[in-house]
């Protein structure tokens, strides 16, 4: 799933500057599982907005609105009107959501109330950690099943580094555990300790946004239209 | 005055606050979500003990105050409360284990939340009262709202004083 | 010979090889380069120069290399995956040895949130194990990574860097083993201070020949104070000083400790030649250049092999 956190509340309310009526709208996929996003987190925000707008002395509405996905253009058909009548709408969607909205809607100002982070899982109540880069070149084969590009604070093939301390990395060691530490003790365990002295050759990153924006056309699965 | 209701709260000992003069005049509204196993029950009990405690405040009875949402105490500072807390059994003694201790993260969760906003973290706390514990939460209840004076009115409702 | 630099000939005629370390200046101030080589100049068989060390914006290293050459200086240029793609770094190799660099020091390099702009974004492109074996492609196959062939010679003598203190300990020697078989000729070790530890890594070495297939230079930093060993051991990743060595440094009073730093160091350096397999001693005197003369005097380094 997507990661994303919430920006912190005064960059929100900058953006906002004196739109008199705002729709705050959430997403129910991924962001509501990382509890930045959801129906829950809309009304905390929405509430935050109208308190804040209420000390400032400030004339707000805020309306409040959740979807099953903002990256989808059918999910908008119920809140499309109701997006319409806000100044703005404050997406707390992934950037894909906020782009949506963008697209989908040319006459609506859309603004971000996310960070997009990476993705990642709920890896226990409270801790969502970064899991996947999308590097467009899977080598979880290699590596026990830890990935060293998103997990590896240099993503290096050939760890670890000389930083890996008690298992943790040299860039935070109270929250960042080595990748390369947790892959050496993997294929130790799977008795596959070989692999890691075979040299990982340097990456293929074409794959990656190195190589330029990344659009998947299925040919299948393309829309049939009628000559009319 | 009261005196600080100890044992187990989020309140801090010392308490800076209560350093600070009273706001002439200002009579506050003060929610308090109490569960029903310990501290409501504790309510009543001090109630049919006939204590006296401040009109100020406002029970809401939860099953559990792990039932208890930020979002329910940032609702209550947005109809005009001026302090909120929460008041679960003792630590230990949660009917449902360990609920008073979820809701005590999120009493400082919603601290901070509130912080955002410009509004004192210290309008918001937990307690954790027995049932037993009749003239504690009478206690409680008076040391809040003598808290809050010092406080002053919500700064979203000034116009209250 | 792969290079013809000073430092592998050092090693081919089977002496104890020795290398300084010089932190080029955060600026263009060239006067500091100059000053500190002219402490190390006849010292040490070659100087490695850092490449923005600990992420810190620095006079480059290839300019530092070539400026030690001009003084008569032997440099080891230090390369860290950090600041530069595959593209860079091949680029920048040409200009090294176009220049006369022949020893290089292939590194990951740290990462940029310890730095003065961790706001950067780093680039990892390859690592440094990649890096060793695209180096040595370049230098023996005369061709680029991309299979391309280079115009002109190539020569470089490929040094890195290895951690004994590093975790997972059991990882240590397959790294070094995977380092060898990049193509690595020479390796620095991080400094040495739990000597047990290190000893054991070193028996796994050899256990496997390793020490046959590279030329494994021991690194030693003297201690100037307690301060500074505290400072190593608690906010240097990888670093851990023993607490036998802490105790001594407290046992001598604040004005000498620097002395007692060094005594330290030319005991470690004693016990460190003594291990077999080691080929050389890297000798890291952090801001401390103009002692280098002493230090290595007084560890019976001096004097250093001459060549024609
Ligand atoms: S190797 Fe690439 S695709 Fe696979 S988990 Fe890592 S970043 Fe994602
Ligand atoms: S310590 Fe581990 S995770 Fe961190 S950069 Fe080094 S190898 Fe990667």
């Amino acid at each position: 799933m997507i990661i994303a956190e919430q920006k912190p509340l005064e960059e929100i309310r900058e953006m906002l500057g004196d739109a008199k009526k705002v729709m705050v709208l959430g997403c129910g996929a991924c962001v509501t599982i990382c509890f930045a996003g959801g129906s829950k987190e809309v009304g905390i925000l929405s509430s935050q907005l109208r308190i804040a707008a209420k000390k400032d002395g400030k004339e707000l509405e805020v309306i409040e609105d959740t979807i099953e996905r903002q990256c989808e253009n059918e999910f908008f058909e119920s809140v499309k009107d109701k997006m319409k009548e806000a100044d703005v709408v404050l997406s707390i969607a992934c950037g894909v959501g906020v782009q949506t909205i963008a697209e989908l809607f040319p006459d609506i100002i859309v603004l971000p109330g996310l960070n997009t982070t990476s993705f990642g899982r709920p890896k226990e109540p409270g801790v969502f950690a970064e899991y996947c880069g999308g590097c467009g070149d899977c080598i979880l084969d290699l590596t026990g099943g830890i990935c060293p590009i998103a997990r590896c604070s240099k993503s290096l093939l050939n760890g670890p580094c000389g930083g890996s301390e008690n298992g943790m990395c040299e860039v935070d060691p109270k929250t960042i555990q080595c990748a390369w530490h947790l892959i050496f003790e993997k294929l130790e365990k799977m008795g596959r300790l070989d692999q890691i002295e075979k040299i990982n050759p340097p990456k293929d990153w074409s794959n990656s946004m190195s190589g330029g924006v990344r659009n998947i056309v299925r040919e299948d699965l393309l829309e049939v239209k009628l000559e009319s | 005055m009261a005196e600080r209701a100890d044992l187990m709260s989020t309140v801090p000992d010392p308490d800076p606050l209560m350093e600070k003069e009273p706001v002439p005049g200002f009579e506050p509204l003060i929610v308090t979500i109490a569960c029903h196993y310990c501290s409501y029950a504790a309510a009543d009990l001090a109630g049919s003990m006939r204590l006296q405690y401040p009109p100020n405040i406002r029970i809401i009875r939860t099953p559990c105050t792990g039932k208890v949402d930020v979002l329910y105490i940032l609702k209550a500072f947005e109809e005009g409360a001026d302090g909120v807390y929460v008041a679960g059994c003792e630590e230990g003694g949660c009917h449902f284990d360990i609920g008073n201790l979820y809701a005590k993260q999120r009493i400082y969760y919603a601290k901070k939340l509130i912080q955002q906003v410009g509004l004192e973290p210290e309008r918001v706390e937990m307690f954790n009262i027995a049932a037993s514990a009749g003239p504690r939460f009478a206690e409680v209840a008076a040391l809040m709202t003598e808290r809050v004076k010092r406080l002053g009115p919500s700064p979203i409702n000034i116009k209250r004083i | 010979m792969k290079s013809n630099s000073n430092l592998e000939k050092v090693f081919a005629s089977g002496q104890l090889a020795v290398t300084g370390e010089l932190g080029p200046p955060k600026g263009t101030n060239i006067k500091v380069i100059e000053e500190k080589a002219k402490h190390l100049k006849g010292m040490v068989d070659a100087v490695n120069l850092t490449d923005n060390q600990t992420a810190i914006v620095r006079l480059s290293s290839i300019a530092s290399a070539k400026i030690l050459l001009d003084i008569g200086l032997e440099p080891v240029m230090q390369m860290v995956c950090r600041d530069r793609n595959r593209l860079a770094m091949q680029s920048d190799l040409f200009g090294a040895v176009a220049l006369g660099v022949r020893n290089m020091l292939c590194l990951s390099g740290d990462h940029q949130v310890f730095g003065n702009h961790p706001q950067a974004k780093n680039v990892y492109d390859i690592d440094s194990v990649q890096m060793i074996n695209m180096v040595k492609t370049m230098r023996d196959d005369g061709k680029l990574l991309s299979g391309d062939e280079i115009d002109g010679e190539f020569k470089m003598f490929i040094g890195a860097a290895e951690n004994p203190f590093g975790d997972p300990f059991a990882s240590r020697v397959p790294r070094l083993a995977k380092k060898i078989a990049a193509g690595v000729d020479f390796i620095q070790t991080q400094c040495i201070y739990d000597m047990e530890r290190f000893k054991k890594w070193m028996e796994g070495a050899r256990a496997r020949g390793l020490h046959e297939k590279c030329f494994i230079m021991a690194g030693v930093t003297p201690l100037k104070s307690v301060g500074m060993a505290n400072y190593m051991n608690n906010k240097v990743s990888g670093i851990s000083i023993p607490e036998d060595i802490i105790k001594r440094m407290k046992g001598v009073p604040k004005e000498q400790q620097a002395e007692e730093g060094i005594k330290i160091m030319v005991e470690q350096i004693d016990e460190l030649r003594k291990v077999e397999g080691i080929k050389g001693i890297h000798l890291m005197a952090i801001e401390w250049e103009h002692r280098v003369p002493e230090l290595v005097e007084r560890a019976g380094l001096l004097p250093r092999p001459k060549f024609d």
